[in-house]
């Protein structure tokens, strides 16, 4: 029996600090929350091997920081960065002249530490701060040896950055009576205690006191400041004397403009670029271990230095926090990096990592979860530096080895110039991999000699084998039988299941393993609004990532992913012994019956199981009962138990359940509070959760594990009952793979890879639960809206129960309806279920005033809508105008309608996923009346962009860039007006796409160069969006390409939003659409469909303030979409902050859709989501009706300005203080809806804008291509050939896009002639080299080049060489960055060498020879041919859906490396194959003059044997069958080798 | 679902009505059932949509997809649950509904709708086959009484649902047999009269007391009627019909429809009428176009009439349906019903001035042609110039339809209110102007639909219910009803 941990031992301090107000971030308000802030940025380090110190390495450093300018950004002052900073080691002889001149003795090196400090500048507080500090500094024994003003020039430094700017001065603490090795520690108590005294005591009102660094060993200068600022603010920083051998650099982009100076990087011991999605449960489960950490080395309870975690730091200083803690705790930096963030390991089955390692990981994460997120970390201790990526590899990190003993690293190549011939090894950081320079050591250790060192410090494998108990091992149990018959149809029926649960989520999946999918969006009333007693579970929004970090694939990219878990008790995350991985090991986190009656009756060793029933007497209501249970958790605890079973099992006709996540999350939460948390395990047993939203949510919510038995039951009752075509058995089996595969996703979307890390981070947002409620029983969930408390919750609880057990107390139990479940009515209209905004009737008046132009129908619609809507439906219901009947103006002085109705734009819908008459219609309508239409994400006929009949523009003047980027060529780009990056889709944020093979016909794979009946699949990610700074990369791009278009960022509502919608206009978008939760879709799983994202109103109003309160609002335009129906709801918009307005739906609605929900199908009988020509035939939409419902729209718009007295459309942009709440709304749940912070307005200046004012900046001025045209001009316009040379450096990006989109402008996709230009660059290029490069261009770099090579490729030609000068081995030396070629279209590209992750990544055209890749190699690729002469990296040719790729595989052990889910190995017998490897062979020896592919040519026969051709399935079967159709057809790839 | 692409790959398909020449010579059901598997792939023609119009066409809100895909499966008692938990009487709306649901089918908007009617019927006659309706009677009795007045549909289907609900219900009907409008308005070759028959038994057997010959306001006053049930349902039917008021009117030879259908249907049943009105040899009249119109045709053929002219007051509507008449709206087209099928004249916008005779027997019906047109903004039919139309003829019915229930009674003892057509008035719940006093169906709403009748007497039901129970009512009800149109 274990003992609690005595609360009373010392006083109880929090682990992590509670948010309170940062230094310079305003506090949260109405809809803002600070913690959403983000950051990305460029890092970097120099460092001499052997530790040769020299104000060289300084200016080094500086010199990085300067060339990765381009990665930070500034906001609305030009003048102010968003932070820059340089660590180094601490320079003694620099400090002991400094000293001197103070007259102060400094003591030999490591005798001393010295602190950088942000102070006050108010004089007393700063006195009072550096009081308290000298005051510490004494009282732990150590000496103050002064104080130093650090020389800074504030003149240097924008005037935003002024207004904070703090007094900055170094404090000497001379050590004594400490070991040289503890100094360290007691430097950082010292820290801690000042750190708390100074905010106990309150000296410090505006939070400006920073401890940038207190160290013996390192230094850190930093500020807000841009790269260049930094050397001209720190005058040490130019001092000569100042030397070290090392230099960490950090250049920071955020997305906010607000003057923090703390938040600039590096931190104490990293710099970070990236961003920890699972913060907020890493916080909470170390604050649930707290009372269990100890270690002796800090000389006294580790609870006085709480909060170890100071919550208003971001993220990196979070992560900052707890490293610095694990190290000084005693584990070396690297050790602790491991931990922090471990490699992939559970799925890695090619051997590149050792069972000890394997099992050191599995050790180590009963220590402590995974800190998961995109992050490329670079880390030191003064003599030890490192960089490490997270195990998706997701940010770049590019290294070279000098012959005078330099590691450089850093984000981009190029940032140093060193003459070639002195570069001895290039090379790039892999994903999970880790590069360390031992300047004591004076070696290089890598990763596997670093990693292996720590996995064999302790027998780890020999440990877990005698502490983790498997639950497969344990003896069986008898299971809780299966309920079935009228017992099973009661519970269904009291835990809320509906018939649609049986038929459209648990029966499929129970049938085929696999979440079903849907089609168009959600129309139904949000959870708080709804009437049907929704579970709890609606309640919460799931989140997702979108911009500022990736999603993942979950399928495609599986290898990262696991739901590997264990159960127990948590240990001592300082200390290694044995018995801390005490735990249980179960492979899937939902457990059957029988897997939880073995738990339940483990037998084994300490394991002490107990089931607390979640169940309470309808006397007692549901908020004593949550008390109760949160005490019998406790009791349970006291008594010794480990393991508690949540349990809803006793639910009957007396007894009521609370709802599980409500009762997960209570204990949970009241666990983590006592500090008692990390004692047990915590499983639910529950009835209620059936579908994957359900068990992500208790799982975000803190279980460990979960056994949905009724839901369990119910697939085994649909099996018997002959419902599906499957045994019990597999249907059992089949549901839970399929909530597996669910969790995953939903997991993904934020880009977390392991469950571990996921559970308890609560990322989901509440609507409408009670601000009361979410403090208590989750806490820290993000929840604006405040609404209902346990009483509704209660009632709702009640009234479930009533379903089952109220009909017998009636005595009407001989209805036949008790016997059956409640229809449901949330997937599809029912007239006895859910409210839908789209019904019979909306459906049929709108059809109906558009095509017969019936202002009375439109009436009826339009009051439809809005009544609906009204308190019932959706948040702007619930919302009323505030008019004056004095202010009250004529209809006729108010803006027209034909001005009105360019305002408009129908949303993304692509060709492919509805017909091109649908898609037309909708592009007629909009050219005609000057709004936009939108093309999606499938590319554009270029017949369309000649006007062929007068009056019929058929072109969408809006072309959308996606995560497919199907069709996206130079044409394409340059024959639009708008250019959309979608970021998310409102109907499946974070997801990628599917269209199926069959809606893919001719045409449509004409458009998306892809081969008719091939599955299309759309990464969930942009490949060449990770990050906030790799977007301002992609909006440069595109301006390069077509500088007239407007960029545009598509994003869909979720908490944060608006600070997003920050970063995406200081990164240079244009224009920002904000997307709601209830989009429609093609094809989207059903649950992501009702339950990612928010309604729009939220995510407006944030975007709306944050914009304002930065000041960035005048710079960007707004758009919403997402249900738009009426007049009424683009005046509400307006209102909250939209400039303009998209509809897709509605539109639809006019051409005749009737909401089939069938568009995944392909069966839409109205030929609108089909590409079957039968039912194509029957579309009768018109471009006619469109422009009326528009004109309807408008015209009631106009109305309602009239009311409200507004002439101007302009005039009610943002005006919030014209909208408030019904103030009475006639529903009992609506009714406790506090919509108040959805409607405050931004504190700031009244001059600062609150609409759009002036368009982006950003010229093409400098840019190379500027200077390539100039040279070439004659070329494009048909003249002869050119042939030039330059130079060219990594501040050049995006090189050859202008010069595309100029050729494509003139000659469209043709291009020019082969190599009618050639251009000849020496020199390391930018990102982007070649993007978009249209055919005719020949681009020949000796050098090297970043990310994004020849993305977008469009008939160009790339070769790529190192250096003449080089002396390393071309085919081991990286030679350019990651996701080259990406959604390349046509063209070549050459390189001799290297290439980083995801190489050719949904190619769809171009032939591409390199000669080894990273991981991910021709991911999603759909045409095209690549070959590979050497090594590749893992989850080669995932998701590859079309083309071939032939891979040299010296060794056999290319089929480890390769993800085998949708392609075929064969050997190169075939003449075709022989002779088309050969071609590309000898065009890349000449292109590069590859020695490699010389020696491959002259040795062909030898050379032949190797090669694998790796041949995607299903292409095969559909060039097989087009074959034996028709005559011989030959892949498009080989037809341009032949032809 | 049905299957994905079953509306691709199979068309509408009826099964065939007998032939013309066999059908009009007795008075047996016209229409049979599918053969063999018919009715599995017609189910599966259904597309499972994600707005059911069907549903909502349907005053029922029958659950049309569900139980079209559980017959595609062939899991047919599945589907007669389904089909039952909305609907009463499906063996009477699947033979004589016009099929608003199928109006509104999503099919229907530019191919053929699915065969739902059918569907219905083949679903409830194989639960009767197969013995899957058996008497269903209350587990428990509240101790309530209910008084049901009038038994057509509206009345049966109340007093269903309540007696389920356990109270005691008594359905007092005037006639000597139970169905009102059911047994003696339609003629047996739509519904034979066993049909009606054999859902009697079950509910007498699951206790509902029936008492025909029992005239509420003649044979038992409404006050006494009120004082010994604790609820009382009017559901009388709109019976006073609308009469022709032309000189000639009292000639022999003219009748109302009602009069003329119900002594044939009495006949069918083996009563014997005395003077009966017969068709037998002679030229017919029949005035007005629509259902009830139909069924004196058909009647009047079987009974051998020598020629038959139908005749309508307002113009034939369009072969195909208006544009301003779109789907999912009931289409107003020119339809051909199975009796017109089987013979007969038809001519449009006729407007009877006079009927002639000799010796106070009737000879002739003159009409004149008239035209719609909007005058003042109302609809007034206009004389087209020209003379006269005369059309010989020995028997003329009337089929003009109804214009409000025979209620003065009701309204006189009880100062029960009606409202301005002379239907019983009450508020959204049914609730008439009485305390205790229901009314459903026809007599709250004017002429309908059986399946509204149907679906008011199940609401109405409800209603009555929950006030008995002083809770909300566990009784099923038909959902939000979002009408595209009303009909």
């Amino acid at each position: 029996m274990r003992q609690r941990h005595d609360q009373d031992n010392a006083p109880r301090a929090d682990f992590a600090s509670p948010p309170e107000e940062p230094n310079g971030l305003p506090p949260a308000w109405g809809l803002y929350a600070p913690r959403h802030e983000h950051d990305a940025c460029g890092i970097g380090f120099v460092a001499h091997i052997k530790g040769d110190k020299s104000h060289d390495i300084v200016e080094q450093g500086l010199e990085i920081l300067l060339r990765m300018a381009h990665r930070g950004a500034c906001g609305c002052d030009p003048e102010t960065g968003d932070g820059a900073g340089i660590l180094l080691q601490l320079p003694h002889r620099f400090f002991k002249r400094e000293g001197l001149l103070h007259g102060w003795e400094i003591p030999r090196r490591r005798r001393y530490g010295v602190g950088m400090v942000f102070l006050p500048q108010d004089p007393r507080q700063r006195q009072a701060c550096e009081d308290i500090f000298n005051e510490v500094v004494a009282e732990e024994g150590q000496k103050v040896i002064g104080w130093r003003d650090v020389p800074v020039d504030p003149n240097v430094v924008g005037w935003l950055a002024r207004e904070t700017l703090p007094s900055i001065r170094q404090i000497y603490v001379g050590c004594r009576r400490v070991v040289p090795s503890a100094l360290e520690r007691k430097l950082y108590t010292i820290r801690k205690l000042t750190e708390n005294r100074i905010r106990e005591r309150g000296v410090d009102p505006d939070a400006r006191f920073h401890v940038a660094s207190l160290s013996s060993e390192t230094i850190v200068y930093k500020g807000l400041l841009l790269p260049d600022q930094l050397p001209r603010f720190y005058a040490d920083l130019s001092d000569p004397e100042l030397v070290s051998a090392l230099a960490v650099v950090h250049s920071r982009f955020s997305t906010n403009t607000f003057p923090t100076w703390d938040r600039a990087q590096p931190c104490r011991y990293i710099a970070h670029n990236g961003e920890i999605n699972t913060l907020q449960g890493n916080r909470n489960w170390m604050r649930a271990r707290s009372a269990g950490l100890q270690s002796a080395k800090f000389g006294g309870p580790l609870s006085r230095l709480f909060p170890i975690i100071n919550t208003n730091g971001s993220d990196s200083a979070q992560f900052d926090n707890m490293l610095e803690l694990l190290h000084l705790a005693g584990r070396p930096l690297d050790h602790a990096m491991m931990m922090m963030i471990p490699e992939a390991h559970e799925g890695i089955t090619d051997g590149s990592i050792t069972p000890q390692r394997k099992a050191y990981y599995e050790y180590a994460s009963n220590l402590m979860e995974p800190w998961d997120g995109p992050a490329a970390m670079v880390f030191t201790d003064g003599h030890l530096v490192g960089a490490t990526l997270d195990r998706n590899g997701l940010r770049p990190a590019r290294w070279i080895v000098t012959t005078d003993d330099r590691v450089i690293l850093s984000s981009e190549v190029g940032v140093l110039d060193v003459p070639p011939a002195e570069i001895r090894q290039k090379g790039r950081l892999q994903p999970g991999r880790m590069l360390l320079v031992d300047t004591q050591e004076q070696r290089i250790i890598d990763d596997q000699e670093a990693k292996n060192d720590v996995a064999n410090r302790w027998p780890y494998a020999k440990w877990l084998n005698a502490n983790v108990d498997n639950l497969d091992r344990f003896p069986a149990a008898p299971p809780v039988p299966p309920t079935e018959g009228e017992w099973l149809v009661r519970l269904q029926r009291a835990f809320g299941y509906s018939d649609e649960d049986l038929r459209i989520v648990v029966g499929p999946m129970a049938l085929s393993g696999e979440e079903p999918n849907g089609s168009m969006g959600s129309d139904v009333p949000l959870a708080v609004l709804s009437d049907q007693a929704p579970p709890l579970f609606d309640y919460f929004h799931q989140l997702f990532a979108q911009v500022t970090n990736p999603p993942i694939d979950p399928i495609r990219e599986a290898l990262v992913m696991t739901l590997a878990t264990t159960i127990g008790p948590d240990g001592n995350t300082f200390e290694e012994t044995p018995e801390q991985c005490h735990r249980i090991a179960i492979k899937s986190p939902i457990l059957t019956n029988p897997d939880l009656a073995k738990l339940r009756h483990p037998n084994v060793g300490a394991f002490e199981p107990t089931t607390l029933d979640m169940v309470y007497d309808r006397s007692i209501g549901l908020e004593t009962a949550v008390a109760q249970l949160c005490k019998a958790a406790v009791d349970a605890i006291d008594e010794g138990y480990n393991i508690l079973v949540l349990s809803d099992r006793k639910v009957d006709s007396k007894r009521l359940p609370i709802p599980s996540l409500l009762a997960v999350s209570a204990v949970h939460q009241h666990l983590v509070r006592e500090g008692i948390r990390f004692q047990t395990g915590l499983v639910a047993e529950t009835a209620d959760a059936r579908s994957v939203h359900h068990i992500a949510c208790l799982f975000g919510f803190g279980a460990g594990s979960v056994n949905p038995w009724l839901a369990l039951d119910t697939a085994r009752d649909l099996a018997l009952r002959g419902e599906i075509a499957v045994t019990p058995e597999k249907a059992e089996y089949h549901l839970i793979k399929a909530l597996e595969k669910g969790v995953l996703k939903i997991m993904s979307k934020m880009g977390i890879s392991t469950l571990q890390s996921y559970r308890g981070a609560q990322i989901f947002e509440a609507v409408g639960l009670d601000q009361g409620l979410i403090a208590r029983h989750f806490t820290g969930t993000a929840s604006r809206l405040s609404g209902v408390g346990l009483a509704e919750l209660g009632r709702e609880v009640q009234e479930r129960h009533n379903r089952g057990f109220a009909a017998s107390l009636s005595g009407v139990d001989a209805i036949d309806e008790t016997s059956e479940l409640p229809t449901g009515g949330i997937y599809q209209w029912r007239r006895r279920g859910e409210r839908h905004k789209w019904n019979p009737a909306t459906i049929a008046k709108l059809q109906h005033a558009t095509s017969h132009a019936s202002p009375t129908s439109w009436d009826e619609y339009s009051r439809l809508c809005n009544e609906e809507d009204r308190g019932r439906s959706t948040l702007r219901g619930l919302l009323e105008f505030v008019t004056h009947p004095e202010d009250a103006i004529p209809l006729d002085e108010v803006e027209s309608a034909t001005d009105i109705v360019k305002r408009f734009a129908t949303g993304a819908m692509s060709f492919g996923s509805i017909s091109a008459e649908a898609h037309e219609t909708l592009a007629i309508a909009m050219n005609s009346i000057g709004g936009k239409s939108n093309s999606g994400e499938g590319g554009e006929e270029a017949r369309r962009y000649v006007r062929e009949v007068p009056g019929e523009e058929r072109r969408s003047r809006i072309h959308q860039v996606a995560s497919g980027r199907f069709g996206v060529n130079a044409e394409y780009l340059v024959n639009a007006d708008e250019l959309q990056i979608k970021m998310a889709q409102g109907a499946k944020p974070g997801e990628g796409g599917q269209l199926p093979g069959h809606k893919v016909d001719e045409r449509i794979a004409k458009v998306r160069f892809s081969t008719p009946g091939v599955t299309l699949i759309s990464p969930p990610p942009h490949h060449d969006i990770y990050s906030i700074e790799d977007l301002a990369q992609l909006i440069f791009d595109l301006k390069c390409v077509n500088h007239d278009a407007r960029i545009s960022m598509k994003l869909v509502a979720e908490v944060g939003v608006g600070t997003v919608a920050a970063g995406v206009a200081k990164a240079g978008a244009g224009h920002v659409v904000i997307a709601g939760n209830t989009g429609g879709t093609g094809a989207s799983p059903v649950s992501s469909i009702l339950h990612a994202g928010l309604p729009w109103e939220l995510g407006l109003a944030e975007t709306q303030e944050v914009l304002v309160q930065n000041d960035l609002r005048s710079r960007i335009r707004v758009q919403v979409d997402g249900g738009l129906r009426t007049g009424r709801d683009v005046v509400v918009g307006a209102l909250l902050g939209a400039e303009e307005f998209g509809f897709s739906t509605a539109p639809l609605v006019v051409t005749g859709c009737v909401m089939l929900r069938k568009c995944h199908l392909n069966t839409c009988s109205v030929g609108i989501a089909t590409q079957d020509p039968d039912l194509r035939k029957h579309f009768t939409g018109q471009p006619e009706h469109v422009v009326r419902f528009f004109f309807f729209v408008a015209e009631e718009v106009r109305k309602l300005m009239a009311e409200l007295g507004v002439r101007r459309f302009d005039d009610l942009i943002g005006r919030k203080d014209r909208l408030r709440q019904v103030a009475k709304p006639n529903h009992w749940k609506a009714a406790r809806l506090d919509l108040s912070p959805m409607l405050m307005m931004a504190n700031v200046k009244a001059s600062v804008p609150r609409r759009q004012m002036r368009a982006q900046t950003g010229s093409l001025e400098g840019h190379l291509d500027k200077v390539i045209v100039q040279q070439v001009r004659d070329t494009i316009e048909g003249g002869p050939r050119s042939d030039i040379a330059m130079k060219i450096k990594n501040t050049d990006r995006a090189v050859g896009a202008h010069l595309s989109g100029e050729i494509a402008r003139r000659q469209g996709a043709r291009g020019l002639v082969d190599d009618a230009v050639t251009v000849r660059f020496k020199g390391p290029a930018g990102q982007s080299f070649g993007a978009w490069l249209a055919k005719g261009v020949t681009f020949n770099l000796e050098g090297e080049a970043n990310d994004g090579v020849g993305k977008g490729l469009s008939g160009g030609r790339i070769a790529i060489r190192h250096h003449s000068d080089s002396t390393f081995k071309a085919e081991d030396n990286i030679l350019i960055g990651n996701v080259a070629a990406y959604g390349a279209t046509s063209g070549e590209l050459y390189v001799a060498g290297c290439a980083g992750e995801r190489f050719a990544v949904r190619n769809s055209g171009a032939r591409a020879v390199v000669e080894g890749v990273g991981d991910h190699g021709c991911e999603y690729m759909t045409g095209g041919a690549v070959v590979v002469l050497g090594t590749t990296g893992r989850n080669f040719a995932a998701g590859m859906s079309g083309g071939v790729a032939y891979v040299f595989d010296a060794d056999r052990s290319f089929s480890n490396r390769c993800n085998m889910g949708m392609v075929e190995h064969e050997s190169l017998v075939d003449e075709t194959d022989l002779w088309m490897v050969y071609t590309m062979i000898e065009d890349h020896v000449r292109m590069t003059g590859s020695a490699l592919g010389r020696r491959m040519l002259e040795n062909w026969e030898m050379t032949v044997a190797r090669f694998v051709k790796v041949m995607p399935i299903e292409y095969r079967k559909v060039l097989q069958q087009k074959r034996a159709s028709t005559r011989p057809v030959m892949p498009e790839a080989l037809k341009m080798v032949q032809g | 679902m049905g299957k994905v692409t079953g509306f691709k790959e199979w068309g509408r398909e009826l099964p065939k009505k007998r032939e013309k020449s066999a059908r009009v010579g007795d008075f047996r059901e016209f229409l049979g059932a599918f053969d063999g598997d018919k009715a599995k792939a017609q189910g599966g023609r259904c597309m499972d949509c994600g707005v059911p119009f069907c549903m909502q066409g349907c005053p029922l809100g029958n659950r049309i997809p569900d139980w079209n895909d559980l017959v595609f499966r062939g899991r047919w008692k599945e589907a007669f649950v389904a089909l039952d938990s909305t609907n009463n009487f499906p063996e009477f709306t699947g033979r004589l509904c016009p099929a608003p649901c199928e109006a509104a089918c999503v099919l229907n908007v530019n191919q053929d709708p699915v065969t739902i009617e059918q569907i219905e019927k083949e679903i409830v006659e194989r639960a009767f086959a197969e013995g899957w309706i058996t008497p269903r009677p209350p587990r428990t009795r509240s101790g309530k009484k209910v008084a049901v007045i009038g038994s057509g549909p509206a009345g049966l289907a109340a007093a269903q649902q309540l007696n389920r609900a356990g109270h005691s219900v008594t359905v007092f009907e005037k006639s000597d047999r139970i169905g009102g409008l059911l047994r003696y308005g339609i003629p047996d070759f739509k519904m034979e009269k066993q049909v009606i028959d054999r859902r009697l038994d079950v509910m007498v057997a699951e206790g509902v007391q029936f008492r025909t010959s029992s005239e509420i306001g003649r044979d038992v006053s409404w006050s006494e009627i009120r004082v010994t049930h604790d609820a009382v349902v009017v559901a009388i039917g709109a019976e006073s019909p609308r009469e022709l008021e032309v000189p000639g009117r009292e000639l022999a030879g003219v009748h109302l429809a009602m009069t003329y259908l119900s002594q044939q249907n009495r006949i069918v049943s083996g009563d014997v009428v005395a003077d009966q009105i017969h068709a037998g040899g002679k030229r017919v009249v029949i005035l007005g176009g629509g259902d009830t119109g139909s069924d004196c045709l058909g009647t009047a053929h079987r009974q051998g009439a020598a020629q038959v002219t139908q005749l309508e007051l307002m113009p034939a509507p369009p072969d195909v349906r208006l544009s301003q008449n779109p789907w999912p709206e009931w289409p107003v087209i020119y339809r051909t019903s199975s009796s017109q099928e089987e013979g007969g004249e038809r001519q449009f916008a006729l407007q009877t001035s006079h009927l002639s005779g000799k010796d106070g027997r009737l000879h002739a019906l003159h009409a004149a042609h008239v035209r719609p047109e909007v005058v003042n903004g109302r609809m007034t039919l206009v004389r087209e110039a020209g003379g006269e139309l005369t059309i010989p003829c020995d028997l003329v019915i009337l089929a003009m339809g109804f214009v409000s229930p025979v209620a003065k009674g009701l309204a006189a003892e009880l100062g029960l209110a009606l409202d301005g057509r002379g239907n019983v008035k009450v508020d959204a719940s049914y609730r008439t102007s009485v305390p205790g006093i229901y009314a459903a169906g026809d007599a709250r709403k004017g002429a309908s639909l059986i399946v509204w009748a149907i679906a008011d007497g199940r609401e109405a039901a409800r209603v009555v219910d929950g006030d008995l129970r002083g809770s909300t009512s566990q009784l099923p009800t038909r959902g939000i009803d979002q009408p595209f149109e009303a009909r």
